[in-house]
C-alpha cells in the first residue's frame, strides 16, 4: 500500500452527525442522533441487535435517506469525500457463491480509481495483490471466494478496503464470525491503520473486547446512549443503559404505528397510552 | 447438408439469439431475476400486438419497438408495485406476468378476427416461428443483439459490481440504480431479440438455462458469460439444424430441449459442482469413517482382552458393536485387507503392523477428544463418548497435537483408558507380532 500518513486536523472531525432520523417505511431506526468523532482513532459502535448501527453505518455512507438531519464526512457531505471513505459491509451482505476470485473482490475496491470504461490495469492488480498480501491472503489470491474460509473472506473484504487507501473506513463487524488468526491480523491492520493517522469506526458486537480493541465508543440504542473515550463512556451504567431496557416507549410507539398501518386503521390513541403505562421508561 | 435459404436464416437467427441471451441470463441468473426475464418476456406480447394495431404492419422494427415498450412498461410495473404497495418483488413478478400476457392474449384474439389477410402469423410470437425469419428480421436481431453485446462490454466491471455487492458499489458512488435499469432494459431487449424465434412463452428458458449450465462448469464471471453464450449459442443452432431436417419439428422448443439436455449434463458431471462428484465425495467420507470404525473396533476388542493386540477377532463380534450387517463389514474388511491394515482368515479378522498403527491414530484422536470436552467444557465423562465418536473422523493431525498440547500430553481418558502416543514419539512403534500387552 502507499503509507502516506495523514496529519490529523483536530478542527475539523472524521464525522459528524448532525440530528439524524432514520426510518424503514414507519419503523424508526435511528431516533434523532447526533454525535462528532474525532479522527485518528480507532472508534466502535455497539449496542444490541436492530440498535441501528448498520443503519447508521448506512447513513453515513449516504446508502439510506434520513428523514431528518445530515452527516458530513471531514466537514462535507458524503458525495463529495467518496474517495476519502473505505467500506467493509457486513460479510453475510453477498453471496458467496459468485464466480469470482480473491483478488477480483480486491480490484473491485480500485473501481472508483480505474473509471469507467477502463478495465484495471496491471498496476491495479499489482496493488491488489500488496493489499492481500497485507492481510496474509496473497497465495489465495486466485481462490474462488466461496473456496476461502469465514476468516478468509472477511480478510478478502478488508483487503479490498485497504486497497482503497481511506482516510476513514466505515466497518459493520468485521470481527464477526471470524477465528482468532483473521481476529489477530485484523487488530494489528487496525492498529496500524491509526498510527496511519487514519479512522476506523466499526460496529462490534463482542463487549468483552471493546477496551481492549478501540479508543472511543458509540454506545446506540435507536438514539444515542452515550459517546465518548472508552475509558469514560464504556461504563456499567452506560451498558446498562444501552442493554437494560430497551427504548420501550419509542419501540412500542413504532410497533402501535406498524400495527395500526397493517390495520389500515387510524391510530388508536387509547392503545399507544396503555402500553406506555405497562413497560418500564428508560 | 445443403441449408435452403430459409434454413440458413433460421440457424443465423437462432444461434444469434442463443448467444446473447445465454450471455445476458448469466447475470440475470447471479441476480436471482430468472422470474423477472421470464415476466418480461411475456408482457412484450401486448406491445407487438398494440404496434401491429397502430401500424398495420408485420415490419420488424416497429414490431420490435412495441415489444421493447411493452417490455419497459412490464418492468417499470414490478418496481412500482414493490416500492409504493406491500407487494413483494415475487408477487409483483407474478402479477405483471399474467396481466400483460392476459391482455396480449386479449389483443391477438381481436387482431386475428379482423377482416383483411395481412394479420395473420402474429401468434407466432407465443412459441415462436423461426422459419418465418427474414432477412429484414435477422437484420434488427442483428442490430439489437449487437448493442446489447457492447453495452456489456462497455459496463462489464461495474455490472459485475453491482451484482456482487450493490451496497459497496453505492459506495464508491456508482450510479446503482441506472446500472440496474440498463441491465433490465438489456433483458427486455434479449426478449426483443427472441420474439420470432421461441416465442413470448418459451423465451426465460433461453436466458437461464445455458447460465445454468456453464455455471457449473466455472467459477470466473468472464468465462461463465463465454460459456452461456456458447451453450447458448450451440443449442440455437442444433435446434435450428434439427428442425431443418426432421419435418414438423418446431424449432424454438427443440432449442430449449437442447439446452436443458445440456444444463442435466452439466448438473450431473461437472467436475466441482457435480452431482455426480459431490455423490462420490460424500460416499468416500462414509466409507473412510467405516474403514476407521472397524480399525478401532478391532484395536478395542484386542485391548479389551488385555492380550495380544493382534489377535483373530471373529465377524460376528464385530457385527455386533455397531450393529452392522455382514456384507457391509465383509466389503470394509476387504478393502482395508488391500490396503494391508488388516489380514482376513475364514470370518476373522486382525490387525497388521501398519493396520494397529492407523486404528491407534483413530483411538487416540476420540480419547483425546473425550478428555477435551470433560476437562475444558466439564461434561460428564459418559456424556462424551458419541461425540468423540464423530470427531474422531473429523480432526486433523495438527487438530491432534494442538489438542494434546492444550491438554498437557495426558496419557489416559476419561474412563482411565490409555491413550496411544503420537506415532513419532519413542515409545510409539506398536508391540511386535505376537507380544502381549501389558
Amino acid at each position: 500500500m502507499s503509507q502516506a500518513a495523514f496529519e490529523p486536523r483536530s478542527e475539523v472531525p472524521a464525522i459528524e452527525v448532525h440530528d439524524l432520523t432514520v426510518a424503514y417505511r414507519t419503523q424508526p431506526v435511528l431516533w434523532d442522533v447526533d454525535f462528532r468523532l474525532p479522527e485518528g482513532e480507532l472508534i466502535a459502535i455497539v449496542g444490541p441487535n436492530g440498535a441501528g448501527k448498520s443503519t447508521l453505518l448506512k447513513a453515513i455512507l449516504g446508502l439510506v435517506e434520513p428523514l431528518t438531519g445530515r452527516v458530513e464526512v471531514f466537514g462535507a457531505p458524503y458525495r463529495r469525500r467518496r474517495s476519502w471513505v473505505g467500506y467493509v459491509p457486513q460479510r453475510e451482505s453477498v453471496d458467496w457463491d459468485f464466480p469470482t476470485t480473491a483478488l477480483d473482490v480486491v480490484l473491485m475496491g480500485l473501481y472508483g480509481r480505474v473509471g469507467w470504461l477502463r478495465r484495471p490495469s496491471r498496476s491495479h492488480t499489482k496493488r491488489a495483490l500488496e493489499c492481500l498480501e497485507h492481510v496474509g491472503m496473497r497465495e489465495l489470491a486466485g481462490r474462488q471466494i466461496s473456496q476461502l474460509s469465514g476468516g478468509q473472506q472477511q480478510r478478502v473484504f478488508l483487503a479490498r478496503a485497504l486497497a482503497q487507501d481511506a482516510r476513514l473506513y466505515l466497518m459493520d463487524e468485521p470481527f464477526a464470525g471470524v477465528d482468532v488468526t483473521t481476529e489477530r491480523a485484523i487488530l494489528s491492520l487496525l492498529e496500524e491503520l491509526r498510527s496511519q493517522g487514519r479512522t476506523v469506526v466499526a460496529v462490534h458486537h463482542d463487549l468483552q473486547t471493546v477496551a481492549e480493541y478501540f479508543d472511543r465508543v458509540v454506545l446506540l440504542n435507536m438514539r444515542l446512549i452515550a459517546e465518548g473515550p472508552v475509558a469514560t463512556t464504556f461504563t456499567d451504567e452506560n451498558l446498562q443503559r444501552t442493554y437494560g431496557g430497551r427504548l420501550t416507549v419509542l419501540a412500542r410507539a413504532a410497533e402501535t404505528l406498524l400495527e395500526n398501518r397493517r390495520l389500515d386503521a387510524p391510530p388508536e390513541e387509547s392503545t399507544l397510552a396503555r402500553r406506555e403505562g405497562r413497560g418500564p421508561w428508560s | 447438408m445443403e441449408l435452403t435459404f430459409t434454413a440458413r436464416n433460421v440457424l443465423l437467427g437462432a444461434t444469434l439469439l442463443g448467444a446473447v441471451g445465454g450471455v445476458l441470463g448469466s447475470f440475470a441468473l447471479l441476480r436471482r431475476q430468472s422470474l423477472l426475464g421470464d415476466a418480461l418476456s411475456h408482457a412484450a406480447l401486448p406491445g407487438v400486438c398494440l404496434a401491429f394495431l397502430v401500424t398495420g404492419s408485420k415490419d420488424p422494427l416497429p414490431l420490435a419497438l412495441g415489444a421493447l415498450g411493452a417490455g419497459i412498461a412490464g418492468s417499470l410495473t414490478v418496481l412500482a408495485l414493490v416500492r409504493w404497495s406491500r407487494i413483494k418483488e415475487d408477487s409483483a413478478i407474478g402479477i405483471v406476468l399474467s396481466v400483460f400476457f392476459g391482455l396480449g392474449i386479449v389483443l391477438l384474439t381481436h387482431i386475428q378476427r379482423l377482416p383483411g389477410g395481412n394479420q395473420t402469423g402474429l401468434d407466432k410470437f407465443l412459441f415462436g416461428q423461426a422459419a418465418t425469419l427474414m432477412e429484414r428480421d435477422l437484420q434488427v436481431m442483428a442490430i439489437l443483439g449487437a448493442a446489447v453485446m457492447v453495452l456489456l462490454g462497455l459496463f462489464y466491471k461495474e455490472l459485475k459490481l453491482i451484482t456482487f455487492d450493490r451496497a459497496f458499489a453505492q459506495s464508491l458512488g456508482l450510479p446503482v440504480r441506472a446500472l440496474e435499469g440498463l441491465l433490465t432494459l438489456l433483458l427486455v431487449t434479449v426478449v426483443v431479440v427472441g420474439l420470432q424465434t421461441v416465442g413470448v412463452v418459451l423465451m426465460v428458458a433461453t436466458l437461464i438455462t445455458p447460465a445454468a449450465a456453464a455455471r457449473q462448469w466455472t467459477d470466473s464471471l468472464g468465462w461463465m458469460l463465454v460459456l452461456a453464450g456458447g451453450v447458448g449459442a450451440a443449442s440455437g443452432a442444433t435446434g435450428a439444424l434439427a428442425s431443418a431436417s426432421v419435418a414438423h419439428l418446431p424449432t424454438g422448443p427443440v432449442i430449449v430441449l437442447v439446452a436443458s439436455a445440456v444444463l442435466v449434463v452439466s448438473l450431473l458431471a461437472a467436475p466441482r459442482r457435480g452431482l455426480v462428484r459431490a455423490w462420490l465425495r460424500e460416499r468416500g467420507v462414509e466409507q473412510r469413517i467405516r474403514r476407521e470404525n472397524l480399525l478401532k473396533d478391532l484395536y478395542r476388542t484386542g485391548e479389551e482382552a488385555r492380550t495380544d493386540p493382534y489377535r483373530l477377532v471373529p465377524l460376528p463380534h464385530l457385527m455386533g458393536l455397531r450393529g452392522q450387517a455382514f456384507g457391509a463389514l465383509r466389503a470394509t474388511a476387504r478393502r482395508l485387507e488391500r490396503q494391508g491394515l488388516l489380514s482376513s482368515h475364514d470370518d476373522t479378522l486382525s490387525l497388521t503392523t501398519e493396520g494397529f498403527r492407523e486404528a491407534e491414530a483413530v483411538v487416540r484422536k476420540h480419547r483425546l477428544w473425550e478428555l477435551y470436552l470433560t476437562r475444558r467444557l466439564e461434561l460428564a465423562s459418559d456424556h462424551v463418548h458419541r461425540d468423540a465418536e464423530a470427531m474422531e473422523h473429523a480432526l486433523s493431525d495438527d487438530d491432534v497435537a494442538r489438542l494434546e498440547e492444550l491438554l498437557g500430553h495426558p496419557e489416559t481418558d476419561p474412563h482411565g483408558r490409555p491413550i496411544p502416543p503420537a506415532p513419532r514419539q519413542p515409545g510409539g512403534a506398536p508391540p511386535s507380532r505376537g507380544e502381549a500387552t501389558p
